[in-house]
């Protein structure tokens, strides 16, 4: 198998030139998709950061329903106190949950005593909420610029910059907040504005905070009931395990007619970026079937040349007794190590690349989020994958002309000019 | 047993729509350790015999028996194994291995076809080398070597599995005269030293003065009277 290998290596060496443009062409595939994939995935991760560490959270556990007609945030579906210490128990108990925050969602009216003008608010508790969404004074412009530790008190209201632009509104601006509970009665209450929020992705990012305290008395609320329950896991790459693990732990509880009382979604359900995510998935695909057909045709191309060139030599090596097997080893190998060279050199290159791109920092906008910064990465297991697939596909694509190869008739060979 | 017997063998070639008849009803034996040649112009169906012979290829009609082994029935990968066990081949072009170096062209063989350790390997590589007088020249690749050195590897690389049948199809045609003669001389002495029997074709005259037993063909039919010398 060495004497094989050898011979394969040496084959290579011989065209020197060819063999060098092949490799340089399935390098450029692979650098190109390094770094496609290092980009794509370092902004789709900061994306989802953004999202899930600013409003959104991880995952987000409601009363059954609620999901399908959050429009309308209806009251009459939040989660009873005896509902939320149950769920709370389970979240408590659970090894991989690093926090949750309770939170009641409602649909108001904003006055500043001259418009009036609807908003949704996120009436929540700051600290816990700080602990599950850590990012969300990122995008709050305080009164001073002091970002305050409890970035929400009672009687302060923090609104979206949209609407304060809209209505004039600035930290510090006194507005009337109006709000009709499950039961039909309209409640009004004063607030101060402590902050304005900056717009994020999605419906969420047009939403304006309150504390929990508030939310319970404007709606009048005679027990303490949550609308969600908002959760952030230690290691966000279990999400997918630790989400299965709640679910079938909520699924246990079930109404009077058999159906589950909760439901449970990851931020992927309930934010439209997953779009987004998806597209960039399906591009980085994109870019890998581009480079599988970029190694597939140039080392299909250069070994039928190598095949067609070599007839005599292939006629020798049949008539001196080496067998079809060891012939189509031969190629098999050639094709093999090109691929592997070309792996390697794409891999290091691909990894100075992206080191590169990390010390010239990317800044970019998306929507009304400037300045982030991109930290291209790739990770240990893509790059084996992706060295594993042009390897494949190099042994595939020597496939054809390594048979070819192997089933010579050495007459026809030997006579070969 | 003679070592090779053809019995009344054919060979006819489609080439487009004409029939090419090769070899024309021949018979002959070739005993053990002889020094034959197979003499006749271009198209006389030199080459086609010794395809038959080397087991590369099959008559049309007729038997050939090689090594008391039935060539016509044998399929590609015995065919394959025969060759690598039974034969030895030299060709009209050398036919080296190009990434191979002189050493490593002529242990291709055994490392391929022969299963033997390294130690016996390199031995045998040795013997054949010394003896063809190549041993300086062991880690140069063909392209380093003169017409007449790479046919001395060719006959070392026939030789080194000790077959009992060398196969030389114009072993001197791409020589000068020296080097042809030189050539042919080796291979006598080998047949000398090692025992081996050795075919080839040419159609130099100087060249088939050296054969102990002279086969002419032509128009695919064996002359009457093989001519031993």
């Amino acid at each position: 198998m060495n004497k094989i290998f050898k011979m394969a290596i040496r084959n290579l060496m011989r065209y020197k030139r060819r063999t060098l443009l092949t490799s340089l062409l399935i390098t450029v595939g692979i650098l190109t998709v390094i770094l496609f994939s290092g980009l794509a995935g370092s902004f789709k991760e900061m994306m989802i950061g953004q999202i899930t560490d600013s409003n959104l959270a991880q995952m987000q556990i409601h009363k059954k329903g609620y999901v399908s007609s959050i429009d309308s945030m209806p009251l009459n579906l939040n989660l009873s106190p005896k509902e939320y210490k149950t769920i709370e128990k389970i979240l408590q108990n659970h090894p991989d949950v690093e926090a949750y925050a309770p939170r009641i969602k409602l649909s108001t009216m904003l006055s500043n005593y001259a418009e009036t003008t609807n908003i949704r608010l996120n009436a929540v508790d700051p600290e816990k909420e700080t602990m599950v969404c850590p990012d969300v004074t990122n995008r709050m412009v305080f009164k001073d610029n002091v970002r305050e530790k409890i970035f929400v008190k009672p009687g302060e209201i923090i609104i979206p910059k949209n609407l304060a632009t809209g209505m004039k509104l600035k930290a510090g601006s006194p507005v009337v907040i109006v709000a009709q509970n499950k039961d039909g009665s309209i409640n009004g209450l004063n607030f101060t504005v402590a902050a304005i929020i900056e717009s994020v992705l999605g419906p969420q990012g047009k939403e304006g905070y309150i504390h929990i305290k508030d939310a319970r008395t404007l709606l009048r609320m005679e027990k303490p009931e949550v609308t969600e329950i908002a959760i952030r896991i230690k290691n966000f790459n279990q999400l997918s395990a630790v989400y299965t693990d709640l679910k079938s732990s909520l699924l246990k509880f079930k109404n009077k007619k058999g159906g589950s009382i909760f439901e449970i979604h990851t931020w992927e359900k309930l934010s439209p970026f997953i779009n987004i995510a998806n597209m960039i998935d399906l591009m980085t695909i994109s870019m890998k079937l581009i480079m599988i057909a970029i190694v597939l045709i140039s080392i299909l191309n250069v070994m039928i040349m190598s095949v067609y060139e070599r007839i005599r030599e292939i006629g020798t090596m049949i008539a001196i007794g080496t067998s079809p097997g060891k012939i189509m080893g031969l190629f098999l190998s050639e094709g093999f190590f090109l691929g592997l060279i070309s792996g390697l050199a794409g891999n290091i290159i691909g990894i100075a690349g992206i080191y590169l791109l990390n010390i010239f920092k990317i800044r970019f906008s998306f929507g009304r989020m400037d300045n982030l910064l991109l930290s291209p990465a790739i990770n240990i297991n893509e790059l084996f994958w992706l060295t594993a697939i042009v390897l494949l596909v190099s042994v595939f694509a020597t496939l054809q002309p390594a048979y070819k190869a192997s089933k010579m008739e050495p007459v026809d060979a030997l006579r070969h000019v | 047993m003679a070592l090779v017997q053809i019995e009344n063998v054919s060979k006819t070639y489609q080439m487009g729509e004409v029939e090419v008849k090769a070899l024309q009803d021949v018979s002959l034996s070739i005993e053990e350790a002889s020094f034959v040649s197979f003499v006749g112009p271009s198209g006389s169906g030199k080459t086609t015999i010794l395809n038959m012979i080397g087991c590369l290829d099959k008559p049309t009609v007729g038997d050939v028996f090689v090594a008391g082994e039935h060539i016509n029935l044998l399929n590609r990968k015995q065919s394959a194994v025969f060759r690598g066990s039974a034969l030895g081949f030299i060709f009209q072009s050398f036919n080296l291995l190009p990434v191979l170096t002189t050493y490593e062209n002529i242990e291709y063989p055994l490392v391929m076809i022969k299963n033997i350790s390294q130690s016996m390997r390199s031995e045998a590589v040795h013997k054949v080398l010394k003896s063809v007088g190549m041993l300086e020249q062991k880690d140069k690749f063909p392209d380093q070597l003169s017409g007449g050195q790479k046919q001395r590897v060719a006959v070392a690389r026939a030789l080194v599995t000790q077959p009992k049948l060398v196969l030389a199809d114009e072993p001197t045609a791409n020589l000068d005269k020296k080097s042809a003669v030189n050539v042919i001389q080796l291979m006598r002495s080998m047949r000398d030293e090692f025992g081996t029997t050795f075919i080839f074709s040419t159609h130099d005259p100087k060249i088939m003065k050296e054969a102990e037993v002279i086969f002419t063909l032509e128009d695919g039919m064996l002359l009457p009277g093989e001519e031993n010398k």
